[in-house]
């Protein structure tokens, strides 16, 4: 039997919460870039004028469709080379805000969906009440349209803001000590993987079960209300 | 910008000389496919009867479905991959182990990934077929036992043949994460596509082409998914049902 030692993570915990820190950046930052630019796609998506609708429509598509690990990497791997190529400039560690630009470019994809719905769900007659009053098109989304949908997606969003959690663990592909990176780097380290294995998916089990059963308390009140 | 564009890359032989680098890619289109088809007719066989579960009368039953979607869904996908590959061969019986260990690395990688993959997926499964019971309503149950039929034969003849009509597109857009994500597999160096586009980045320094033609890849196989999810989707259509929303 295969015998447990979990003596080498108390001395790691300042070592993890360093990780955990830079999880949290990413989540973060992710989610107020993410919800603001997939707000606006998802205007741009729902506007009678061609050239906004298309090109956010095929943002969302293409972002949708390719694996986030491949997003991830091109953002390491072949934009900073483009970029430099174009700009110039020197090498230096890019890791943390290449995973910064893709994880709020690729999450703003799928927010926008969820945002699209939302403002789909807000009755026509809202809009055109608005418009009644002689508001303009800023105001009725601003004011009317946006207020009442972002009240319906509040149980989507955080939802997708859980996965997004935990899809920060992917930032591994690029070498970033995120919670996990650093869980992973201690178990190799101290040759106890196995128990740094476990204990991380322990914490994230605990975090995002205690995230969804908030989740789904704030969808009965909703219900009941 | 000075990029030296290069597609005739994908001609030339690689370092070992056995094949070229548009033969690697095509050995991780194979993987990815092989691992991808794998892990979602696991996590269907698995997901639905679990997903019946979900919805039956006995408490106890549909508890114990709901705390294996929590596990899975409640754990981040590229930990369980890394519990299945280096956790799960240490704790199982030492001649499971061993057994697992002195397997070929590309199979071990594979069985790690399909596991993970498979059970990963049924837990989104279990919470799709439960909705679409759900959304039939209690009418169809009341009725199907209404008329004599068990339990069981409710499931079989009335709830599921419409239930999982009724789930067709949001199954379609599980297959295709199920696809995506058998990309985290890279992290665990089993040679799907995504690995194999940062192969070609390391031997071939021509990154665009390697990660253009990697990302197109991807996008066919979506399409030709989504393709055939329609199909289905037309082919098994009730009429009268559910005509186009």
């Amino acid at each position: 039997m295969y015998e447990f030692d979990w003596s080498s993570i108390p001395g790691a915990l300042p070592f993890l919460v360093k990780g955990a820190v830079i999880t949290l950046q990413i989540t973060l930052t992710a989610v107020v870039f993410g919800v603001i630019w997939g707000t606006l796609l998802a205007v741009a998506r729902l506007s009678s004028w061609g050239f906004l609708a298309k090109p956010a429509a095929a943002y969302v598509n293409l972002l949708r469709s390719i694996p986030f690990v491949m997003v991830i990497l091109w953002f390491f791997l072949i934009v900073p080379q483009a970029i430099q190529a174009v700009f110039g400039g020197a090498t230096r560690d890019i890791r943390l805000t290449s995973a910064l630009v893709a994880f709020s470019l690729f999450q703003a994809a799928y927010y926008s969906e969820i945002i699209r719905a939302g403002i789909q769900s807000v009755p026509k007659g809202q809009a055109q009440a608005g418009y009644a009053l002689g508001m303009g098109y800023g105001q009725v989304m601003g004011l009317i349209v946006l207020p009442q949908a972002f009240r319906n997606m509040v149980p989507l969003l955080l939802t997708q803001t859980i996965i997004l959690f935990q899809d920060t663990s992917l930032v591994y592909v690029i070498g970033l000590a995120d919670f996990f990176g650093s869980a992973q780097k201690v178990g190799e380290r101290d040759g106890r993987l196995v128990e740094l294995l476990l204990f991380a998916g322990a914490i994230y089990f605990v975090i995002c079960s205690a995230l969804s059963y908030l989740v789904k308390r704030l969808q009965e009140q909703k219900v009941t209300a | 910008m000075n990029y030296h564009w290069n597609w005739s890359i994908f001609l030339q032989p690689v370092p070992s000389g056995e094949t070229t680098y548009l033969g690697w890619l095509l050995v991780g289109l194979q993987w990815t496919v092989a691992l991808s088809l794998c892990s979602w007719f696991t996590a269907l066989i698995i997901g639905t009867p679990l997903g019946v579960m979900r919805t039956l009368p006995n408490r106890f039953l549909s508890g114990l479905a709901g705390a294996y979607v929590a596990v899975f869904r409640n754990i981040p996908l590229l930990v369980q991959l890394f519990i299945w590959y280096f956790v799960i061969p240490e704790l199982v019986p030492v001649k499971i182990g061993d057994w697992f260990k002195q397997l070929n690395p590309v199979l071990q990688e594979f069985v790690a990934a399909w596991l993970c993959l498979g059970l990963f997926t049924s837990a989104r499964i279990v919470e799709q077929v439960r909705a679409g019971i759900d959304s039939l309503g209690r009418g169809q149950r009341g009725a199907g036992l209404a008329m004599g039929l068990t339990l069981g034969q409710t499931y079989r003849h009335v709830l599921l043949p419409m239930g999982f009509r009724i789930i067709l597109p949001p199954l379609t857009s599980e297959f295709l994460n199920c696809i995506k994500n058998s990309a985290v597999a890279t992290t665990i160096g089993f040679v799907e596509l995504s690995r194999q586009a940062q192969q070609l980045v390391d031997y071939t320094a021509q990154p665009f082409e390697a990660f253009i033609s990697v990302t197109l890849l991807y996008l066919v196989v979506n399409s030709i998914v989504m393709y055939f999810m329609r199909w289905l989707e037309r082919r098994t259509r009730v009429p009268g049902f559910m005509v186009a929303k």
